[in-house]
């Protein structure tokens, strides 16, 4: 497939390729064998060669009220999630953009740190916090361990946009009498914007199939990933959760397709510049 | 009115920086790093086990406990898995990033980027379903032994004492194939950045110099790229030492450090000692950032 590539560099050697083509393919083949598990007649086993081919799951996965209820609440989770992080991470993002202070470093540090440590120490640290305050485990404690690791990816994008806006713009916008506010809303957010998104997105899918801090901050509800979870430790519904599993890829994928479009399109308008 | 609340922002910086910093600090701070930080205090604590009540008294009872044989069996096992999973993944990742970073023309590259990265944000519970599939005793795995006659191996890899199993989805040898394919992308991006980052004109110099293409590779592209296979490792190695997700799916009975953790909080309602085996990991990994830190490893990130 890269035969055609009009790059002034040298071709690649063969057994480069097909061990590049090798390992993309042990990347997403599995995921293919998903969607097609999605159409087995097979209930009770995950028989392979398919015994035989039938598109009743989706109606049957469609009937299913606590599917409904997970999906509603994964989806609550991650669009209130996403919006806390969109908020906080922009903050953090501006700060560390415009001004020096002592301990600046630490500040990346900081956000990075729930998503380098392993999830079970944030979610063992977040219900050890929440038990000892006595507040119920609900909806919101699961938007707060969320949120916890979903600010870095905002700020990760916002900062960089940050960094190849030109402080021209705002300085100029300054010189023709606008206030810091007008300055805000009509020079830096509309230059922000794709960058919002492109983080927001990744928030969003972020969350939308975390599973290992849910499971320590939830209470008795199930979010999408956590029925999953439930499936395969001890599966009951093998057809249903074929065919939500490939809901769960397609809903992940998309958003973060078009949050890397997005991502792309801008750096293409600014000359490729970094 | 605005005006003027501009003018008193502009000329007070610090307040700004208050108000910017201020959200984002409180949350990460008081929710996130108090969270852990109450966390550690419980490591200190005990279960009396009669009562099965936490004594809030300082005390290193609970990290003795740490060492007894069962969970130094837990902490051996996990931190063998993690690093054979490291390593699986770096000789795995290295082609692929090679190939991104040396020879895909601009487009290939975006749609090979993409290609990586797509499984790194998304469906890592759908991910691990799919091994689950894919290695039961009936799944294709199987079938494919089958297909070609090879069904004696396939028995032999799962009579093979520590790593076998009743059958792959059920075998530490399914869990390490599943964690390695799970991590990939986080070992990939990082080693292809580092690759990038090797000017041409260094190879242009070695080649002139009379190096051939192995000795290049040998002497000046491997060990250029060896910080980002550092940085990969960081995610290979912590994720796997974090992870119940996968051992609870498809392992034995055989515990790891994550199913540990949440079975004593669970069941056992043993926070103190679920406390004290996270502490394992963390160290582990605070030591490695150091490490990592000190090798370079953070500039390709």
């Amino acid at each position: 497939m890269p035969s055609k590539s009009k790059s002034d560099s040298e071709k690649a050697p063969l057994g480069l390729t097909l061990s590049a083509i090798g390992t993309l393919l042990f990347l997403h083949v599995p995921l293919f064998i998903i969607f097609l598990y999605a159409f087995t007649t097979d209930e009770a086993t995950y028989s392979f060669p398919l015994p035989g081919v039938t598109t009743k799951w989706f109606g049957v996965a469609l009937q299913r009220a606590d599917l409904w209820a997970a999906l509603t609440l994964s989806v609550q989770v991650a669009v209130v999630s996403t919006f806390v992080a969109l908020i906080l991470g922009t903050l953090a993002a501006a700060a560390v953009y415009r001004s020096n202070f002592f301990g600046k470093e630490a500040i990346s540090f900081l956000l990075v740190l729930p998503i380098a440590l392993p999830g079970i120490v944030t979610g063992i640290a977040l219900r050890s916090a929440i038990g000892t305050m006595n507040i119920p485990f609900s909806y919101w404690t699961i938007v707060i361990g969320h949120a916890t690791f979903c600010v870095v990816v905002v700020y990760n994008n916002v900062l960089a946009r940050f960094r190849r806006m030109s402080g021209s713009q705002i300085e100029a916008s300054m010189d023709l009498g606008a206030n810091s506010f007008q300055t805000f809303r009509y020079v830096i957010l509309p230059n922000l914007g794709t960058a919002l998104l492109a983080g927001g997105m990744l928030a969003f899918a972020l969350s939308f199939d975390e599973v290992i801090v849910t499971t320590f901050t939830a209470g008795q509800q199930s979010t999408l990933p956590i029925w999953i979870f439930s499936q395969l430790t001890r599966p009951r519904d093998r057809p249903v959760t074929n065919v939500v599993a490939t809901f769960v890829i397609l809903i992940t994928f998309l958003p973060i397709l078009f949050a890397q479009r997005i991502s792309a399109q801008s750096a293409d308008s600014e000359g490729g510049s970094k | 009115m605005l005006n003027r609340a501009s003018t008193y922002l502009y000329q007070r910086p610090k307040l700004i920086l208050a108000l910017l910093l201020g959200p984002p600090m409180f949350y990460m701070l008081v929710v996130y790093v108090g969270s852990l930080f109450a966390l550690l205090i419980n490591s200190f604590f005990y279960l009396e086990e009669f009562t099965g009540l936490i004594v809030r008294q300082f005390t290193l009872r609970t990290y003795l406990q740490l060492f007894s044989p069962t969970n130094l069996g837990i902490f051996g096992r996990t931190a063998g898995m993690a690093l054979a999973v490291t390593i699986a993944d770096a000789i795995i990742a290295f082609p692929l990033a090679y190939y991104i970073a040396r020879y895909a023309s601009p487009r290939m590259k975006t749609f090979l980027y993409i290609a990586v990265t797509l499984p790194l944000w998304s469906s890592y519970i759908v991910r691990v379903y799919a091994w689950k599939l894919i290695l039961a005793k009936e799944g294709i795995i199987s079938w494919f032994f089958h297909l070609f006659g090879l069904q004696p191996v396939l028995d032999g890899i799962l009579s093979i004492p520590a790593i076998g199993g009743s059958s792959l989805s059920l075998s530490p040898i399914g869990m390490f194939i599943t964690f390695c394919y799970i991590w990939l992308p986080y070992m990939i991006v990082p080693i292809q950045t580092a690759l990038e980052r090797v000017p041409k004109s260094l190879l242009e110099a070695s080649s002139d110099l009379g190096a051939n293409a192995t000795q290049t590779f040998r002497n000046v592209i491997l060990p250029l790229a060896f910080p980002g296979v550092v940085a990969g490792s960081i995610f290979t190695f912590s994720l796997t030492l974090g992870d119940f997700i996968v051992p609870q799916s498809l392992g034995n009975s055989r515990f790891f450090i994550g199913q540990a953790v949440y079975s004593y909080q669970g069941t056992a309602g043993n926070i103190p000692l679920a406390a004290a085996m996270t502490m394992g990991p963390v160290v582990i990994m605070i030591t490695y950032l150091l490490i990592a830190r000190k090798l370079g490893a953070f500039d390709a990130l």
